[in-house]
């Protein structure tokens, strides 16, 4: 997948994995796993990003003995995420537009 | 290989990067291990899902955007930055005047130009002048009475409107020039300070 593309649509993977409840790193992954390749690295980027984006915000748990970060979606992460929604039916319309190129 | 060892491999191949940065990212990776072994994982299992040292400092090294392939850090940059503002101010006595007079040069060219093309113009417009008190000249000196200047008159003036219509294409061939030469000029400047610039 192109690599802009790509980065558009982890941030929006994401912020949707955070937006029902609060999560950290590694349930992230998890649940972003099964539909798009992410690496510790690369959510690390990413939530960074986000961070400073002022989409979500991060907090420290203690859990188990150890510190645990949160991320927090605000109010910015839902308007993207919602953003996100609007902007895919313009895409799916051109998906069909292409589509139908092709059959032609 | 355990956590420590694992986080202290990628820690040492990361050296030349902000230490900060560093520093958050590892802790970043190290509660990911520790979630991945509260699940039920070995410790060196947990660490080995992780992907090699090898793999894990090409994707940060890949992910850092502030930070250059080549290894410099924006410290040394920044360093750099400040030796070059040192050398600029230092410096400024020779660049500064070399630049006033560049642009002192690319001004007086202009000027000369312009100045060429005035002087073209006064000289058409001096012509036509003298072309029309000619006629006028020749006319009063005719009622007074005086053929011999009238004629005279009549000819100068007949002859600066022939050199004014002549001058006339002149001036205006030597402006559509001049016109094409600021064009290219200006363009030929323009290109010299972005190639400078590019470079």
């Amino acid at each position: 997948m192109e690599a802009q593309l790509k980065r558009g649509l982890l941030d929006v993977c994401v912020l949707s994995a955070i937006k029902d409840e609060d999560s950290y790193g590694y349930k992230i992954i998890k649940d972003v796993k099964p539909y798009i390749e992410l690496s510790e690295s690369t959510l690390y980027t990413i939530l960074k990003r986000l961070e400073l984006s002022k989409m979500l915000k991060v907090y420290s748990v203690e859990h188990d003995g150890r510190l645990r970060k949160y991320y927090h979606i605000t109010e910015a992460g839902l308007k993207r995420v919602e953003e996100f929604e609007a902007e895919w039916q313009e895409v799916m319309s051109i998906y069909q537009f292409v589509i139908k190129g092709d059959s032609v | 290989m355990n956590k420590k060892e694992y986080l202290a491999q990628i820690k040492a191949r990361l050296k030349k990067y902000p230490k900060k940065d560093v520093e958050e990212r590892l802790a970043f990776y190290g509660e990911t291990i520790d979630d991945r072994i509260e699940e039920g994982l070995l410790q060196a299992n947990a660490v080995e899902a992780m992907g090699s040292v090898d793999e894990i400092v090409a994707q940060i090294v890949a992910e850092m955007p502030s930070v250059k392939s080549s290894g410099k850090v924006d410290k040394s940059w920044r360093k750099l930055r400040t030796w070059e503002i040192v050398l600029l101010v230092l410096g400024s006595p020779i660049w500064l005047s070399l630049i006033i007079s560049a642009f002192a040069i690319v001004f007086s060219i202009y000027v000369s130009v312009w100045a060429v093309l005035i002087t073209l113009w006064a000289v058409e417009l001096a012509l036509g002048a003298s072309a029309i008190a000619g006629v006028l000249g020749s006319l009063f000196y005719f009622c007074v009475g005086r053929s011999l200047p009238a004629g005279v008159v009549l000819g100068v003036g007949i002859v600066c409107a022939g050199l004014a219509i002549f001058a006339f294409f002149v001036c205006k061939a030597v402006t559509k020039g001049m016109v094409v030469f600021t064009k290219k000029f200006s363009l030929w400047l323009t290109y010299c300070f972005r190639r400078k610039e590019g470079a």
